[in-house]
């Protein structure tokens, strides 16, 4: 080679060249809710995931380039069913199998030229909601294990700052999907839309109530029903927070117009009666638009580009 | 035209040298983390093959007894009889409790009746310990293909895998370590259960209406061709299953019947656009109950009318 490069500068390059590449992309989310781990993903596509089952308690989501995902959930599917195989199913691990993904990547990263533009969740459930685990593993193979919730890939700090907003122990699915569009509808991740569409998201739990193969998709009528569920939840905020702004504002009209007229004759005009408005308000407040949506970003441009730009399938 | 993601041609970011650590199914030696990149096929059995032949059972000779020495394998605990019998949209797979070594009883609650995957269940008789090997690698084998492709096989790719992963088992079936499986399944597209059996070198034979395999099985079906009728309720197959095991256990000493004393009855799953179940504990004893309770008054079982009605 004729040009002599330190390796800090190679390693910066490399380092850069990845966090380019999944910086393209948009985010996924995994968080624990009360019956397992939720998994959501922006993916206009139902054929080709970016969530996946790895084992019977072990899921998989990744984003970045979908050939280099997908070879690396295929390794970990058989890592995982060669370990079941030899030994017991319970000796399978999200630990391990992180463990084993973070050598790879590292070494992948290390040792050849082009590092791989992903970014892989490995999320585990257990007996109790206290031993699911989250591990998620970035393009150089360092691990972190995430308290309850992660955001990864695209904007993933604005998202990642949504879900933290949003997050607590024990939601329940719907207020964990809930939480979830949030924070993917947060600003620059992706176009905002103002609607959700089943059909560009894919979603799929870990859930505990199940057993062997805990790992299940939600997909069109109960996805759409969830959507349902969450637009209630969020109209129903809205207008509790209109009416609770409605009540301020009358009970402070009621105390001015009191202590104007200096009678207290109007002890009926106090929050109890207040109505809500016809229309939700506060569009900036309770009810964020909630948009992972169709076009990508990323559509059309050539290589190098993130996400959504699979190969042909086969 | 080869790329690197077939493996014809190196990886863009790997060495000239093949970088032999991060493609490929490694050689013997390699290291774990090494095979798993760039799998080619989705099939589980194929890759330990290549990854790790050892691990397949019976794929190698076991070494040290020449062939036929009956003393070594009539020692061996051998799983005994299975039944299947297709229902009304869907099929019923039952078994016995005995395993048996010569004359001598080695087992009595042996399980021989699994769920190979949501929408099949396989049963086995021959060599107890590598049967249990098969099924174990048949399991992983259909739930990797699925987890690997996104979507399971076909019934009849299942089946067909299941004869392959059987002829693997050639070598230790040449020294008598014969295992023999019967599968079952519902077929989602002509929704109907459907039976395959298979010989010690493979097959499948699709098998219609009711079969059965292993030591009791001449009996099995012998009452089950009695006893058997197109599209059966559920439980009624259930029944004609339990009724044709009591008569394999009552002519066959290897076939165990209901152990009214210790509460071992058989094991009985049932495949249906539902999927596999297998049925409690209590459900199985109270079918196993209902028979022992009539065979009180009639020892032969419910006769078949003579002449054909009609």
């Amino acid at each position: 080679m004729p040009f002599y490069v330190s390796p800090e500068q190679s390693m910066r390059d490399k380092a850069d060249y990845a966090r380019k590449g999944i910086a393209r992309g948009r985010s996924c989310v995994a968080l624990k809710y009360a019956g397992g781990i939720l998994m959501v993903a922006p993916n206009p596509s139902s054929a080709l995931h970016k969530i996946s089952e790895l084992y019977d308690r072990i899921a998989f989501a990744a984003v970045g380039r979908y050939n280099e995902y997908e070879n690396l959930r295929k390794a970990g599917v058989t890592y995982a069913d060669i370990t079941g195989y030899q030994f017991d199913r319970r000796d399978v691990t999200a630990r391990g199998i992180a463990n084993w993904y973070a050598q790879t990547l590292g070494t992948i990263f290390t040792e050849s030229n082009k590092p791989f533009e992903v970014e892989i969740v490995v999320a585990e459930i257990g007996r109790q909601a206290t031993d699911d685990q989250i591990y998620r593993i970035t393009f150089d193979g360092s691990v972190s294990d995430e308290p309850g919730f992660v955001a990864f890939g695209g904007q993933a700090d604005q998202v990642s700052a949504v879900l933290k907003e949003r997050y607590r122990d024990s939601l329940s699915l719907a207020e964990a999907f809930a939480a979830a569009l949030a924070a993917l509808a947060a600003p620059s991740n992706g176009e905002q839309r103002p609607d959700v569409v089943a059909a560009q998201l894919e979603v799929a739990v870990l859930d505990r109530a199940r057993d062997h193969r805990t790992f299940r998709r939600i997909r069109a009528a109960r996805l759409e029903e969830l959507i349902g569920e969450v637009r209630a939840a969020e109209q129903k905020a809205a207008e509790q927070k209109a009416a609770e702004q409605a009540a301020e504002q009358k009970a402070a009209e009621a105390a001015e117009a009191a202590e104007a007229a200096e009678a207290a004759d109007s002890p009926e005009e106090t929050p109890a009666d207040a109505s809500a408005p016809d229309e939700p308000a506060d569009p900036a407040g309770a009810a964020p638009p909630i948009g992972p949506d169709a076009a990508d970003s990323d559509r059309g441009s050539g290589q190098g580009n993130g996400d959504q730009t699979p190969p042909s399938p086969l | 035209m080869g790329s690197y993601l077939d493996g014809s041609q190196p990886a863009p970011f790997g060495r000239a040298d093949g970088d032999s650590r991060l493609r490929g199914a490694g050689g013997p030696g390699s290291k774990p983390s090494a095979g798993f990149m760039d799998r080619q096929g989705s099939s589980f059995a194929d890759f330990l093959a290549a990854y790790s032949p050892g691990l397949l059972p019976g794929r190698t000779p076991v070494p040290g007894i020449p062939a036929g020495d009956g003393q070594v394998l009539r020692d061996l605990p051998h799983a005994t009889t299975i039944v299947a019998a297709a229902c009304e949209h869907g099929v019923v797979l039952a078994g016995d409790r005995r395993a048996t070594s010569g004359s001598m009883i080695s087992k009595r609650d042996v399980d021989k009746v699994f769920r190979s995957d949501e929408y099949s269940a396989i049963g086995y008789s021959g060599t107890g310990s590598l049967g249990m090997d098969v099924i174990r690698a048949f399991q992983v084998e259909l739930e990797h293909y699925e987890k690997m492709e996104g979507r399971p096989l076909s019934l009849e790719g299942k089946a067909n895998r299941l004869a392959w992963m059987i002829r693997g088992n050639l070598p230790a079936a040449m020294q008598g370590f014969i295992v023999v499986p019967l599968f079952v399944g519902y077929d989602e597209d002509a929704d109907r259960g459907r039976i395959f059996s298979y010989d010690p070198l493979g097959g499948p034979y699709e098998e219609h209406r009711f079969y059965s395999i292993g030591s009791g099985s001449v009996f099995a079906r012998g009452s089950l061709k009695k006893l058997y009728a197109d599209d059966m309720p559920v439980r009624d197959a259930v029944l004609a299953c339990v009724q044709a095991l009591y008569d394999a256990a009552d002519d066959d000493s290897a076939t165990g019947g209901p152990d009214l004393t210790r509460r071992i009855f058989p094991v009985i799953a049932t495949v249906t656009a539902d999927g596999y179940r297998r049925l409690s504990e209590a459900e199985s004893e109270d079918y196993a109950e209902q028979v022992v309770q009539a065979r009180m008054s009639e020892p032969d079982g419910p006769s078949a009318p003579l002449r054909a009605a009609g």
